[in-house]
């Protein structure tokens, strides 16, 4: 095996196995969220070895180091030792993992019988940067100026409710 | 080449950062004593030898080595002694992308100064400092005290408001240097612009002969002012020192997150905290100052100078020394400022710290990438 398959091989198992350690870890939340750390750092790994150098940063530079130390945050202020659902809530989640088996089985089916087309080959200086930012500003740009807006309210209604609580 | 790659990261972790961090707690001591009228470290001692107090971190190693680790009842074991390795990892390896020297050709051999060179070195750093955050969080919740506990939440807090800045204020570096790639940003600073340029270029004013003499290297610190004092401050802060030591804050909350830390776990804290401030040094060094680049002599004068004496790859070797010479100097500089600030300015409070940040910092560093754009654009053109 070459190195790149080692690699992915090794990135996947520990995302995996992470991801199920984010799952398992019900009495300790802080555990909980380092295992989502270490599934989103084995992704960016695997962004890495498919050459998308950009995603795979922005997913460590977003994901792993903004938003779970936002969810550490939230944690320590509550400071929850042993979080629990609340007990009515439990339907819910349950409803929500099937869903989300019959999709990804589903998925995973498509795959093993071969209907997927192979991927065409990478255009020059596909992942990097220039290439993301390019496509971003001109074939999505109205995409972009739409998730920014929807951003934007969102801080606006963020700072509303807070200003009301101080206020 | 893998023994290379092995080699360079070698050199770098031992004679960049390894023999670099504990000289500076050196400094630190020494520093702090001279602006504040003491005489500062030079006690310790080998057969009555002191070396002016440099043995003092030796006697450091050996004094945390051989303290009790004390784990307080009710921490979370695991996370309590995971957290200062997880602090000190990142650290470590941010040095990987900043570039010692240039690009150097004996023959047919190309010998590039970086450990490791990819297209995005820039964000590589900004993902691993935004990991490093998870250390001293970690360490906080983990300690099961309160005051550790909030100086945890003012970590996360912190670092999450200062990385948005650090990122916006070396946007305009990006612009005016066209790329992300450190080794490709020190090369591009490696000449001279002319001083009074700018009005030529600008205003469309003719600049006469005898001022075009005039000229400055072409550093980032001359292009974006305003983004190297943002950067700096940002990254500063970023490291938790005085004045931004909130986390920490002695006189509040004791020591913040690493107070339940004893031994060489606590040392790993402080360590991290110096080899930071060794990358910080390298970093703003390589954007703003130059990186390897002698001022007003580019790579090709030296090797051209000197080769008309010795042979050529004698001459690049020769060189090749004067750019780790100069880029080490360009670090200490950066070390020194770094610790006079720290020695000079009193704390902030808290929510001074994030005023600073939301308030001044971000509105600045968006002008300022506005500001810069329509520089480039009125200069460059729309390319």
């Amino acid at each position: 095996m070459s190195a790149p398959v080692i690699l992915f091989y090794v990135f996947a198992v520990l995302a995996i196995l992470s991801a199920l350690g984010m799952v398992l870890n019900i009495r300790n939340t802080v555990a909980s969220a380092m295992s989502l750390v270490v599934t989103m750092i084995s992704l960016a790994g695997i962004y890495l070895l498919l050459g998308a150098y950009f995603i795979a940063v922005v997913q460590i530079m977003v994901y792993a180091g903004a938003i779970v130390v936002l969810f550490l945050f939230v944690v320590m202020l509550l400071n929850l030792r042993t979080d629990r659902f609340a007990p009515g809530r439990q339907w819910l989640v349950k409803a929500g993992a099937l869903l989300l088996t019959i999709v990804v089985l589903s998925e995973l089916l498509r795959l093993f019988s071969g209907a997927l087309p192979l991927p065409p080959a990478e255009p020059v200086g596909f992942g990097g940067y220039r290439q993301v930012g390019i496509a971003l500003f001109t074939d999505y740009v109205l995409l972009v100026e739409m998730s920014s807006l929807l951003l934007l309210a969102a801080i606006v209604g963020a700072l509303i409710l807070a200003k009301r609580r101080i206020d | 080449m893998p023994i290379e790659v092995i080699v360079k990261t070698l050199f770098i972790l031992l004679v960049v950062v390894g023999a670099l961090a504990p000289v500076i707690t050196w400094i630190e001591r020494k520093q702090s004593a001279v602006m504040q009228d003491r005489i500062g470290a030079n006690r310790a001692d080998i057969a009555g030898i002191t070396v002016l107090g440099l043995l003092h971190p030796l006697a450091d190693v050996f004094k945390l080595l051989s303290k009790e680790d004390v784990v307080p009842t009710g921490a979370n074991r695991v996370l309590h002694a995971l957290a200062p390795i997880i602090a000190a990892i990142p650290a470590l390896i941010a040095f990987a992308v900043i570039p010692y020297g240039g690009v150097y050709s004996f023959g047919d051999w190309n010998l590039s100064l970086v450990a490791a060179d990819p297209d995005w070195g820039l964000l590589y750093i900004f993902a691993i400092g935004s990991i490093a955050t998870y250390g001293s969080v970690l360490a906080g919740w983990a300690s099961n005290n309160n005051w550790s506990l909030l100086g945890g939440l003012r970590v996360s807090a912190q670092m999450i408001s200062y990385e948005v800045t650090l990122g916006l204020s070396v946007v305009g570096v990006f612009m005016v240097f066209g790329t992300l790639k450190l080794t490709d940003m020190a090369i591009a600073q490696d000449t001279t612009l002319r001083l009074f340029g700018f009005l030529e270029v600008l205003f469309g004013l003719p600049v006469p002969a005898w001022l075009s003499w005039l000229r400055l290297p072409a550093w980032g610190v001359f292009y974006q002012p305003l983004g190297f004092l943002m950067f700096l401050t940002a990254i500063m802060a970023e490291n938790k020192r005085p004045p931004f030591d909130m986390p920490e804050g002695e006189s509040e909350i004791i020591a913040g997150y690493h107070l339940e830390y004893s031994g060489m776990r606590f040392g790993l804290f402080y360590m991290s905290e110096f080899i930071e401030i060794v990358v910080i040094a390298g970093l703003v060094a390589t954007i703003f100052l130059g990186g390897w680049a002698v001022p007003f002599v580019s790579q090709e004068t030296i090797i051209s100078t000197i080769s008309g004496a010795f042979n050529r790859d004698f001459a690049t070797a020769l060189c090749m020394i004067v750019h780790f010479a100069t880029f080490m100097l360009k670090v200490i500089v950066m070390i020194w400022l770094q610790m006079a600030l720290r020695w000079t300015l009193p704390r902030f409070r808290y929510d001074q710290v994030m005023d600073l940040c939301w308030k001044i910092l971000l509105p600045l560093s968006i002008v300022n990438i506005f500001i810069t754009g329509a520089v480039l654009l009125l200069t460059r053109g729309a390319a």
